[in-house]
């Protein structure tokens, strides 16, 4: 839940009703709809639902039932500095589990939350293709390869 | 079309194709119990989510137990609804739907008429083994409804009321697992969304997740306040409806009753809300031939056609959903603000009190009201022309307290001078009432002719939508009538696109009028109860002496003392009001 008003930009408004009208404005699309709006936000703030329901002629409330059911949905806008963890198969044996939790601990927020100030996200990721280098994290261009949870706090200290 | 055969315990059932097992069951008086399972008769609602798995019977041939809500029968099946198995699976069920229900009965407002109870106690519950965590959502109060999700058992029926027949769409079921409850949109509380407060969902909760914001402690408080005066008015539906509370068939008039009870309560003055109906169609009815007058001469500034607006749920609703729009309703208030008003002027005048110390209480078959009465609007230097609307339900409960004996009290009449009233007041419970009622005066004033037949049965009814001609001495007037929110926004978007062909229109926010009211006592989806409240009504009617709101000999007394004349400056002042555009827009954009 989030009260803070969102000011949103007109030309990513009008895409979103331009996805609106490519679905056909069809209250029966409301899924891949919010799929495509989560793409050009990043997350779906309130205001972005509330333009949904509108085009789809749907409620706001239908609409957050269906934000609040699929976990994928999410209404919390990325971190400046959005880290991800892989958690495939090879980084997961090699401890990326641990490398998680100090994350987890150093900023004091779960997987799918952001810091209060808004500089860092938490997402986990399905296996990248680095798997020499497990375990992996992603910050938000930059890759970090054979992380232990002792280098977390140094990582961390690059983005102060 | 060919019947189908089926056998339910041993019994030998005939049905329509299509029929569900559960319909089946119950045609022939065998119980299937469910908690989510809703079937509104008339209205054309069925809701059955097959969710709850309360209702799973046996049929033979088949491996699982099916749920009878949702398994429609087939030639030759056989069921057996109460075998060890389904005894069995069912308690199971209810043991999970249990752990994560709070065990709180003692103190739950809904305690006694709670179907999830009802049932528990049916099936011999005595523990509930699953000791699940328990998940928590703060509680959400409003001027009229509490929501305790706490207490939410995801039936969903709430949502079928709020979306399907009231298309209000406020509520939605979110969340998923143990976590999903139904919630306005982003959690928000119901005072920060489009409720109407029509209370339709509170009518449908099987559990104590939704009630109305209960003020019978505030009465009592000031009921035993020796410098207070506490005056109280009844609205029309109570009467039709309080005795079943009391295990009275429903449709049983209990007006004497109602008032020696409320007498006996303490109250000071026992009013009648019907008074005030008798005055809205004095100004409703004035304004509407005033508007019509001015449309049929060639005016282009009128518009019609004209809305009744005696309903709060209803114009709720207008105002969220139809702001540009507002110039449409007549300005008349509700009769239960009408009432307010006049007690607190020129009631308090007559018998000189101070406005501080008179406290108007009423009784409503409505949630609705509640927040109605705390309209700042209605108001003078923060004293509310109305302190506190009570529903049926609370009244119900406040008699029982007070150990009165219902049954058995003898009829007692209305107090003088706000208690008289009419048959055209009485039949506002009912829908197509207020404008069977204006349409009495109206066709007398406009005409200048006696009406002699009083009854217009065209303008009765149950379906959602109706409409009629009524014939005005050569001039024919165009009348529709819409029940329930969802119809009532069919009509309005007739008007919108030019379409609507009528000179007015009367809207009631809840299926059946007043009758079904959210405050009414709960009639489980039983629309048999409703056509018995609505009998009544007309039955009230019929048996006063008079029946056109312009002849209540004290109305006419009221406007000779005190307010002159109809749409004159002092029912202005008094008796209209102004709407308000509601809707709001969350989203700010960014050039
Ligand atoms: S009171 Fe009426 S409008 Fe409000 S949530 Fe309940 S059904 Fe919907
Ligand atoms: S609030 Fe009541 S009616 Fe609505 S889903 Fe929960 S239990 Fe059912
Ligand atoms: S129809 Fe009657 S009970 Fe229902 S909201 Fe309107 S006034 Fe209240």
């Amino acid at each position: 839940m989030t009260s803070i008003k969102v000011k949103l930009k007109e030309k990513d408004v009008a895409q979103l009703k331009q996805v609106c009208k490519e679905f056909n404005n069809e209250a029966g699309e409301l899924i891949n709809v919010l799929h495509k709006a989560q793409g050009i936000f990043g997350y779906l703030p309130a205001e972005v639902q509330e333009i949904v329901a509108q085009e789809l002629n749907v409620s706001v409330a239908k609409v957050y039932g269906v934000v609040t059911f699929y976990s994928f949905f999410t209404m919390i806008p990325k971190g400046l500095h959005p880290i991800s963890i892989c958690t495939g198969t090879a980084c997961y044996v090699r401890g990326a589990e641990k490398v998680l939790d100090e994350f987890k601990q150093q900023l004091n927020i779960k997987v799918g939350e952001t810091t209060p100030d808004g500089k860092f996200s938490l997402s986990c990721l399905r296996c990248v293709g680095a798997c020499g280098l497990a375990p992996v994290v992603l910050i938000g261009e930059k890759t970090y390869g054979r992380v232990s949870p002792d280098g977390v706090k140094d990582i961390l200290k690059e983005y102060e | 079309m060919n019947k189908i055969k089926v056998n339910i315990d041993n019994t030998i059932v005939e049905v329509d194709p299509g029929t569900t097992i559960l319909q089946a069951a119950r045609q022939i008086d065998i119980d299937i119990p469910t908690l989510c399972y809703m079937h509104l008769g008339d209205m054309g609602i069925e809701h059955k989510p097959g969710g709850c798995r309360i209702c799973v019977v046996e049929v033979k041939g088949r491996r699982n137990l099916a749920p009878a809500c949702a398994t429609e029968c087939t030639e030759g099946m056989e069921i057996e609804t109460h075998n060890i198995r389904v005894l069995n699976a069912r308690k199971t069920v209810m043991e999970l739907i249990l752990s994560d229900h709070p065990s709180e009965c003692l103190l739950c407002a809904k305690a006694g008429n709670c179907d999830l109870q009802t049932t528990a106690i049916k099936m011999g519950i005595r523990e509930i083994p699953y000791q699940g965590e328990q998940s928590t959502y703060k509680e959400d109060t409003s001027p009229a409804i509490i929501r305790d999700m706490d207490k939410c058992i995801m039936c969903r029926r709430c949502e079928t009321m709020c979306n399907e027949v009231q298309t209000v769409g406020v509520l939605s079921a979110i969340n998923r697992g143990f976590m999903s409850v139904t919630a306005p949109a982003f959690e928000r509380n119901l005072d920060h969304s489009e409720c109407t407060y029509c209370g339709q969902c509170v009518a449908v909760c099987p559990t104590g997740a939704l009630t109305e914001v209960d003020h019978t402690n505030q009465v009592i408080r000031h009921l035993a306040d020796p410098n207070k005066v506490v005056v109280v008015q009844t609205a029309p539906a109570v009467r039709a409806a309080l005795g079943e509370e009391f295990g009275l068939k429903p449709g049983t008039l209990v007006t004497g009753k109602l008032v020696a009870a409320l007498r006996r309560l303490g109250f000071d003055y026992v009013f009648d809300t019907d008074f005030a109906a008798d005055l809205t169609i004095m100004e409703e009815g004035t304004e509407l031939l005033e508007r019509l007058n001015k449309y049929l001469s060639g005016d282009k500034d009128v518009k019609l056609p004209m809305l009744t607006s005696c309903c709060p749920g209803w114009v709720n609703f207008f105002e969220y959903h139809f702001p540009d729009m507002l110039d449409i309703p007549s300005t008349a208030r509700s009769p239960q603000q009408m009432f307010g008003a006049i007690a607190k002027n020129y009631f308090a005048e007559k018998i000189n009190v101070k406005r501080e110390n008179l406290v108007v209480v009423s009784i409503m078959p409505c949630v609705a009201k509640k927040y109605e009465c705390t309209r700042e609007e209605f108001s003078v230097n923060g004293n509310p022309d109305v302190d506190f609307a009570l529903s049926t339900r609370e009244l119900a409960n406040l008699i029982k307290r007070a150990n009165i004996n219902f049954n058995k009290l003898n009829d007692e009449d209305f107090d003088r001078p706000l208690g008289e009233s009419t048959g055209a007041g009485v039949i506002f419970g009912a829908t197509g009432g207020v404008i069977e009622a204006a349409i009495r005066t109206a066709y007398e004033v406009q005409t200048g002719k006696k009406l002699e037949k009083v009854d217009f049965e065209q303008l009765r009814g149950l379906e959602g939508i109706r409409s009629a001609k009524v014939d005005f001495d050569g001039l024919e007037l165009s009348i529709g009538i819409a029940h329930g929110l969802g119809n009532a926004r069919k009509l309005l978007d007739d008007i919108r696109q030019g379409k609507s062909q009528y000179h007015a229109i009367e809207i009631m926010a809840c299926p059946g009028g007043c009758i079904g009211g959210g405050g009414q006592p709960l009639h489980h989806g039983d629309s048999s109860i409703l056509k018995a409240r609505q009998r009544a009504i007309y039955e009230e009617d019929a048996n006063k002496p008079i029946r056109k709101s312009h002849e209540n000999p004290y109305i006419i007394q009221l406007y000779e003392e005190y307010l002159g004349k109809p749409l004159g400056e002092r029912s202005h002042q008094l008796l209209h009001t102004s709407y308000f555009d509601k809707s709001k827009k969350l989203i700010e954009i960014e050039e």
